[in-house]
């Protein structure tokens, strides 16, 4: 379990536009990249002075791969992150504003209090 | 020494200026009942004739991250940029670009950390949507120095509801204390009932209304004592995933002064969250 990773994952995707459209497109593909180079970088350091541990459990990688942010909510990925992250990648593809926020509800409906726990 | 010259507490909504630019097809039915109350709110602003603003807000997943977490942080910079490319993307905010008040960021550090607060500082922040709705909705000319004041309401372990209490008497005596002619608004941003990512996101009102509702009266007769007795860092996850940003009230209650009502106090039932707006004038409304 590495709850943290998939917060940093989610972190550092929604930050930087390019990416955010390289994850909608091709998920599978940007979490290879994404665990095999940038996991292990430690965001306020220089980039040579990397981590040499950090990797996502199958059921993680599984979870983003897929987009399943339903899974991602019961992993304890922060729910702000998540959140955030397919509003910007997915709210474009519905005509009627909140819809995809409504449908994310939906589809979260079956987690009763209390939630998986979001601490890292 | 400075003036208190007003405590303003609110909820930030990052769609209000989206709401209340809107025409046509695309402005929301509630957004000029909105638009009015905002305006009255400012007017709570204005009148205090403020000279600096410090700001109390949260940071949310920014530029603070789970690799280097502060609990409380005071920035201390001339200069603060404002909001994200994720904000302008989800809620057409603006790039920002706001003054500080380095002489008053220092004595709110140097003071607060010997009065027991080990604070964390920033010479170099970037401020997020916490700060700047306010700005929007209190002061859109973004002429007044600021200094921020982030707290962790977002990322386990959090400090306990009793220490934003006490930390805002604190920035409330420190800024009384400050060997300085200027007049201080001291505005605090956090949420009353609130879910994001959850479940029960974005319904037609808040999810939890019973909170809501004694959390505005928590807040508008200053009863911090009640407050505290029935808010616990494990059950703000119950009236929504995101509630604990109401211990950004907290801290403005503490700032206000326990027992001591809002001299002005209103509320808006959105969708999705309720909208509320508090202002206390600590030396009295004849002051002004």
């Amino acid at each position: 379990m590495s709850k943290y990773l998939l917060d940093k994952f989610l972190y550092t995707i929604d930050r930087d536009p390019q990416l955010v459209e390289r994850y909608r497109e091709d998920p599978r593909g940007t979490v290879g990249w994404w665990e095999a180079e940038q996991a292990n970088v430690i965001i306020g350091c220089h980039e040579g002075e990397r981590s040499t541990w950090l990797k996502f459990s199958d059921a993680e990688r599984d979870a983003l791969a897929s987009h399943d942010y339903a899974k991602l909510f019961g992993l304890g990925a922060h729910p702000f992150l998540t959140l955030t992250l397919f509003i910007g990648m997915f709210e474009r593809d519905y005509a009627e504003p909140l819809a995809f926020q409504r449908e994310y509800a939906a589809r979260l409906s079956d987690f009763t209090l209390p939630y998986p726990d979001i601490a890292t | 020494m400075a003036t208190v010259a007003a405590v303003i507490a609110s909820t930030h909504h990052p769609f209000y200026l989206r709401a209340s630019t809107a025409t046509g097809d695309d402005r929301p039915p509630f957004a000029d009942e909105w638009v009015a109350k905002i305006m009255a709110f400012r007017e709570t602003l204005t009148r205090a004739r403020p000279d600096v603003l410090v700001m109390v807000g949260s940071d949310h997943f920014h530029q603070i991250w789970l690799d280097n977490m502060p609990q409380f942080l005071v920035g201390k910079a001339p200069f603060y940029d404002a909001n994200f490319y994720n904000e302008e993307r989800e809620f057409g905010l603006p790039r920002m670009f706001l003054r500080g008040h380095e002489e008053l960021s220092e004595y709110v550090l140097r003071h607060g950390i010997d009065a027991g607060f080990d604070l964390a500082f920033s010479n170099e922040l970037r401020v997020d949507h916490s700060i700047t709705c306010p700005i929007i909705t209190l002061r859109p000319q973004a002429d007044l120095p600021i200094v921020p004041v982030y707290t962790n309401i977002f990322a386990p372990p959090m400090p306990q509801p009793a220490r934003f209490v006490e930390l805002g008497k604190a920035i409330r005596r420190l800024v009384e204390e400050w060997p300085s002619d200027q007049r201080v608004a001291i505005v605090g941003t956090g949420h009353l009932s609130l879910e994001l990512g959850g479940p029960r996101q974005f319904g037609p009102h808040g999810p939890d209304p019973e909170f809501d509702r004694k959390a505005v009266s928590w807040i508008a007769s200053g009863d911090v004592k009640s407050a505290l007795a029935e808010v616990s860092l494990d059950s703000l996850w119950e009236p929504g995933n995101a509630t604990h940003g109401f211990m950004d009230f907290l801290l403005m209650m503490g700032a206000a002064g326990e027992n001591v009502a809002a001299d002005y106090a209103d509320y808006l039932d959105l969708f999705h969250t309720m909208e509320a707006y508090f202002t206390w004038y600590p030396n009295g409304v004849d002051s002004l």
